[in-house]
C-alpha cells in the first residue's frame, strides 16, 4: 500500500518539476518576429526569392554562377540582379541577423546593406575575406549599395591601400570612388558650430550636437579654404576606438590626415576610421 | 521501515506542495503599493529613456526639464538616455525586461507596452497614481503645476488604455501631413483643393511625369523626379484600410489583413510604381530630401517631421545648391471619402516600469508627471508639428501666441510646422488609433512590408499579380508570425484544446491525491480499529 502511494507521488514531483521547467522567458512573440530565425545554411529574404546564404560553396554552383566585373557592376542598372567578387575591408554592424559592410576589390568599391548573416558567420567576415555576392543593385539618398543579398566566402584575401582622394574633394570626379578606403591628407580641423556658451567646438556628437557620447560624431576639415564634414560612424568604430577618442581631442586649427570609407548620403560623407594630428 | 515510509510520504507531499506553489510567480514582480507617503529625505536615482527626431532643441528641453524638476526634487537624479528610433527603445527594453533592469520611465508607443506588459508587473498601470488625491494629475502633494486628469485630451488618454487600465500617458501627439510643392501643382494646371483625394494624387502624379526628349522632366526640368513618396508605409496601408472601411485587425488582434481590397490596394500602388510616379522612404530616401530639392511634388511625413519641409525649411539634409525655390502647402493626408476625413493619430507617451522600491516607483511618477506640466508640453511642442496633450496647455496664452505667429520667421514660428500643428489640432476627432494587442507591432510591420514588397518587386519587373499576393500574404504571415495571433493575443482569446502533456500532468496529479485519500483513509480506519480493540 505505501509503495503504491510513495510511487505516484515520487511521478507527480518529478513530472510538476518538469511542468514548471517549460516556463517560457520573458520575450515575447513580437520581439521573435522582428527577427526572424536563420540558420546557418539558409535565410529567407525577400518575398520575391529565397535566398541561399550557405558560406560553403559547391562547385556545382561556382560553374553556374556568373560573376560581373566591377565595370559591369557599375554599368548594371539599378533594381537588377548582379553578382560580384569583392572582399571584406570593414564591417559597420551587425543586427538581427543582417550585416552592413564596406567591401573592395583590385577595381573599386562595393557597399552591403543589410546581408543576411548570422552572427556566427559576421565573425568570419574579416578584413580580407573574399566573398561571393549575389543580390539587388539599389541606391539610397545618393549611396549605391546591394542589398537583398546572399552571399558566400571563397577562397582568396586583398586589403585595400588608402587611395588619396584629397585632390578631388569638391569635385565631381570624387563620386567615382564612392565606399573606397580613402585617405585625405593636410585638412585644417574647422569649428563645426558653438556650445551652449557660444565657443566653437570641434565636433558635435550627432550632426546638430543633440546627441550624447557614444554617438556618431560630426566634424569639419577644410582644404584651400573650403571646409568639408566627416563623420566618425559610432557603429563602424565605436566610443571605444581610437578614431573617436582622436576625433573628440581635435582642436580647431590642427592640420589632420585621415583615413576612412567614402560614403555617400547626399554627397559624400566620408566615414573616419583614422585621424593622425600633423600639426 | 513503517516510521521511514510515512516520513517519505510527508516529505514527498511537502515537495509536491512546494513544487507547485514554485510553479506560478517564481519570476513574478510584486504588484506595486502607492506609499503613503513621498520620502523626501531619500535619494532616489531614476532613468529616463527618451526618444527625439534627431533635434538638439528636443535634447536641450528633455535636459532643461531634468534640471527643472531636480531643483523642485533636489532627492530625486534624472538620468537621460537619447534614442532617435522607437524600435531601438523597444528592442533595448524587452531585453531589459529580461536582465530586471529596465529604466524607470520611458517614452514608448502603445503597441509596445502590450508586449512589455506580458511580463508579471512589469508596467506599472497607472490607474490608482493617476487618481491619487496626493500625489495624482493634480495631487494637493505634487510640488509643481501638474494637469488634472480631465485636462488630458481625452482621446489621446484613451489611446493609454489597454484591458480597461491606463499603462501610460500621452507625451505628445502628432499625425501625419501632406506637404506639396503647391509651384508645381499649378504648373502642372492643377488647383490643390482643402482635401486631396487619392485620385487626385495619383493623376497629378501621372501628369508630372512627362519629359523632354533628353529626358528631362518637364516639370522640374531635372532627371530625377518622384512625384509621390510615402515616409511610413504602414501608416500608408493603416489609413487607407480604415478610410475606405476594409478590414485591418479586430480589437482583440484577430488579423484582417489578407483579403482582396488589400490586393485592390496593391495594384494601384504597384500600377504607379511602375510608371515611376510613387516611391517609398525605405526605397529611395527622405520624403524632405526630395522635396526640398524639387524632385517630389506630395511628400506625405510625420507633422513631427515638419521642419525638414520646404525650401525654408529651418532643418535641412541637402546641400543649398540642391534647393529649389517652390511654395509649400500643408494638407491632411489624401483621404478615400473627403467628407468623411481619417487620420492616424501618434506621437510618443510614457510609461513607468516597476522597481523593488515603491518610493523609487513614486519618484518615476512625479517625473512623468512634471513632462505633462506647461513648461515641457508647450517648449517640446514648438520643436515639431506636435500638439500638447493637455487643454491646459493648448488653451495656454503662451501656446496660442505661438500658433498665432506662424511665419515671423523661419525658426520657431516657421509657418509649415505651424500650419503641421494646427492641421492636428483642427481635426483632433477626425483621428483613429489601431487596436493594441500583443503582435499589434508585428501586424504593423507586416502592413507596411506588404507596400514596401510590391513597391520593390515593381521596380525589378516581377510580375505582380494575385499569384504574387497569395505568395505576399503567406510569406508575410509566416514572417511576422500572424498565423500565431490568435493564441497569443492579449484579451479574451479562445485558449483552445489542451496540450497532451498537460492532460497527463493533471491526470497524475489526480491519482496521486486519490491514493493520498486513500492512504489517509486507510490510516484512519487502522486507528479506529486499534482504538476499537484497546476499549
Amino acid at each position: 500500500m505505501k509503495k503504491s502511494v510513495l510511487l505516484p507521488l515520487a511521478l507527480a514531483l518529478v513530472l510538476t518539476v518538469a511542468g514548471c521547467g517549460n516556463e517560457p522567458a520573458a520575450p515575447t512573440q513580437e520581439s521573435q518576429s522582428s527577427v526572424e530565425s536563420t540558420t546557418e545554411s539558409t535565410v529567407e529574404n525577400s518575398t520575391e526569392s529565397t535566398v541561399e546564404n550557405s558560406t560553403e560553396a559547391s562547385s556545382s554552383e561556382e560553374n553556374q554562377v556568373t560573376v560581373m566585373s566591377y565595370a559591369e557592376y557599375i554599368a548594371a542598372e539599378l533594381q537588377t540582379e548582379v553578382t560580384v567578387e569583392t572582399y571584406v575591408q570593414a564591417k559597420q554592424s551587425w543586427w538581427q541577423d543582417k550585416a552592413t559592410v564596406y567591401t573592395q576589390n583590385e577595381d573599386g568599391a562595393i557597399f552591403l546593406y543589410e546581408l543576411p548573416c548570422s552572427e556566427e558567420d559576421y565573425a568570419k567576415l574579416v578584413p580580407g575575406t573574399k566573398i561571393r555576392v549575389t543580390g539587388y543593385k539599389s541606391e539610397w539618398m545618393g549611396e549605391v549599395e546591394i542589398v537583398d543579398s546572399s552571399y558566400e566566402i571563397i577562397d582568396g584575401s586583398f586589403i585595400a591601400t588608402a587611395n588619396d582622394v584629397t585632390a578631388l574633394l569638391g569635385t565631381d570626379e570624387l563620386i567615382a570612388h564612392q565606399n573606397e578606403f580613402v585617405s585625405f591628407k593636410g585638412l585644417t580641423v574647422e569649428a563645426i558650430g558653438q556650445d551652449a556658451d557660444g565657443n566653437d567646438v570641434a565636433f558635435f556628437y550627432d550632426w546638430d550636437g543633440s546627441g550624447e557620447d557614444g554617438k556618431d560624431l560630426y566634424f569639419k576639415a577644410s582644404k584651400d579654404g573650403v571646409a568639408y564634414t566627416f563623420t566618425v560612424e559610432s557603429y563602424l568604430c565605436d566610443k571605444t576606438t581610437e578614431v573617436y577618442a582622436a576625433v573628440k581631442n581635435l582642436q580647431i586649427g590642427q592640420t589632420i590626415d585621415m583615413e576612412g570609407f567614402l560614403y555617400w548620403y547626399e554627397g559624400a560623407n566620408p566615414h573616419i576610421t583614422a585621424v593622425t594630428v600633423v600639426e | 521501515m513503517r516510521k521511514n515510509s510515512k516520513c517519505l510520504v510527508l516529505f514527498l507531499l511537502l515537495a509536491a506542495l512546494l513544487s507547485l506553489t514554485g510553479c506560478h510567480g517564481s519570476r513574478k514582480k510584486s504588484e506595486f503599493v502607492l506609499p503613503e507617503a513621498f520620502d523626501t529625505s531619500k535619494q532616489y536615482e531614476i532613468t529616463f529613456w527618451a526618444k527625439n527626431d534627431t533635434n538638439k532643441a528636443q535634447t536641450d528641453i528633455y535636459k532643461k526639464a531634468i534640471s527643472d524638476f531636480q531643483a523642485i526634487y533636489p532627492n530625486i537624479t534624472v538620468n537621460l538616455r537619447l534614442y532617435t528610433d522607437y524600435g531601438k527603445i523597444y528592442n533595448d527594453v524587452i531585453t531589459n525586461i529580461a536582465t530586471n533592469t529596465t529604466p524607470n520611465v520611458c517614452i514608448t508607443y502603445p503597441d509596445h507596452i502590450a508586449t512589455y506588459r506580458t511580463g508579471d508587473n512589469v508596467v506599472i498601470p497607472l490607474d490608482q497614481l493617476m487618481q491619487d488625491s496626493k500625489y495624482g494629475l493634480g495631487g494637493s502633494e505634487v510640488l509643481f503645476d501638474s494637469p488634472t486628469k480631465e485636462e488630458i485630451i481625452a482621446p489621446f488618454l484613451s489611446e493609454c488604455m489597454q484591458d480597461g487600465q491606463y499603462y501610460a500617458l500621452p507625451y505628445m501627439r502628432s499625425t501625419e501631413a501632406l506637404y506639396i510643392n503647391k509651384t508645381y501643382v499649378e504648373k502642372l494646371g492643377y488647383k490643390i483643393p482643402d482635401v486631396l483625394t487619392w485620385d487626385f494624387i495619383w493623376e497629378v502624379s501621372e501628369a508630372a511625369l512627362k519629359k523632354y526628349a533628353d529626358g528631362t522632366y518637364i516639370v522640374n526640368d531635372q532627371k530625377v523626379l518622384i512625384p509621390f513618396i510615402y515616409k511610413s508605409t504602414d501608416n500608408m496601408m493603416i489609413q487607407i484600410l480604415k478610410q475606405a472601411g476594409f478590414g485591418y485587425s479586430s480589437p482583440k488582434g484577430d488579423v484582417d489583413l489578407f483579403h482582396q481590397d488589400t490586393k485592390d490596394l496593391l495594384t494601384t500602388i504597384s500600377k504607379h510604381t511602375g510608371t515611376g510616379a510613387f516611391s517609398t522612404f525605405k526605397l529611395s530616401g527622405y520624403p524632405a530630401n526630395f522635396l526640398n530639392a524639387g524632385q517630389c511634388i506630395f511628400a506625405i511625413d510625420s507633422t513631427a517631421g515638419s521642419t525638414w519641409m520646404g525650401c525654408d525649411a529651418p532643418l535641412m539634409d541637402i546641400s543649398e545648391d540642391a534647393l529649389v525655390d517652390f511654395v509649400t502647402e500643408v494638407r491632411m493626408i489624401p483621404q478615400w471619402d473627403p467628407k468623411n476625413p481619417q487620420m492616424i493619430s501618434q506621437g510618443p507617451s510614457l510609461c513607468l516600469f516597476n522597481k523593488e522600491d515603491s518610493g523609487e516607483v513614486l519618484a518615476s511618477w512625479l517625473f512623468a508627471q512634471y513632462l505633462l506640466s506647461n513648461d515641457v508640453q508647450i517648449a517640446y511642442a514648438q520643436t515639431e508639428g506636435y500638439v500638447p496633450v493637455t487643454s491646459k496647455a493648448q488653451n495656454s496664452t503662451e501656446y496660442q501666441d505661438y500658433l498665432s505667429r506662424g511665419g515671423e520667421d523661419n525658426s520657431t514660428y516657421y509657418s509649415v510646422k505651424i500650419q503641421a500643428s494646427k492641421l492636428l489640432l483642427e481635426n483632433m476627432d477626425n483621428t483613429f488609433v489601431t487596436p493594441v494587442f500583443n503582435g499589434s507591432t508585428s501586424l504593423r510591420d507586416a502592413a507596411g512590408s506588404l507596400i514596401e514588397n510590391t513597391v520593390k518587386s515593381t521596380k525589378r519587373k516581377a510580375t505582380v499579380d494575385d499569384a504574387y499576393f497569395e505568395k505576399l500574404f503567406s510569406e508575410t504571415t509566416t514572417l511576422y508570425h500572424l498565423d500565431e495571433r490568435g493564441e497569443n493575443a492579449v484579451g479574451k482569446a479562445t485558449l483552445g484544446k489542451m496540450p497532451l502533456p498537460s492532460v497527463i500532468l493533471l491526470a497524475v496529479l489526480g491519482i496521486t491525491w486519490f491514493f493520498i485519500g486513500l492512504y489517509a483513509l486507510n490510516l484512519a480506519l487502522k486507528q479506529r480499529n486499534m482504538g476499537k480493540n484497546h476499549n
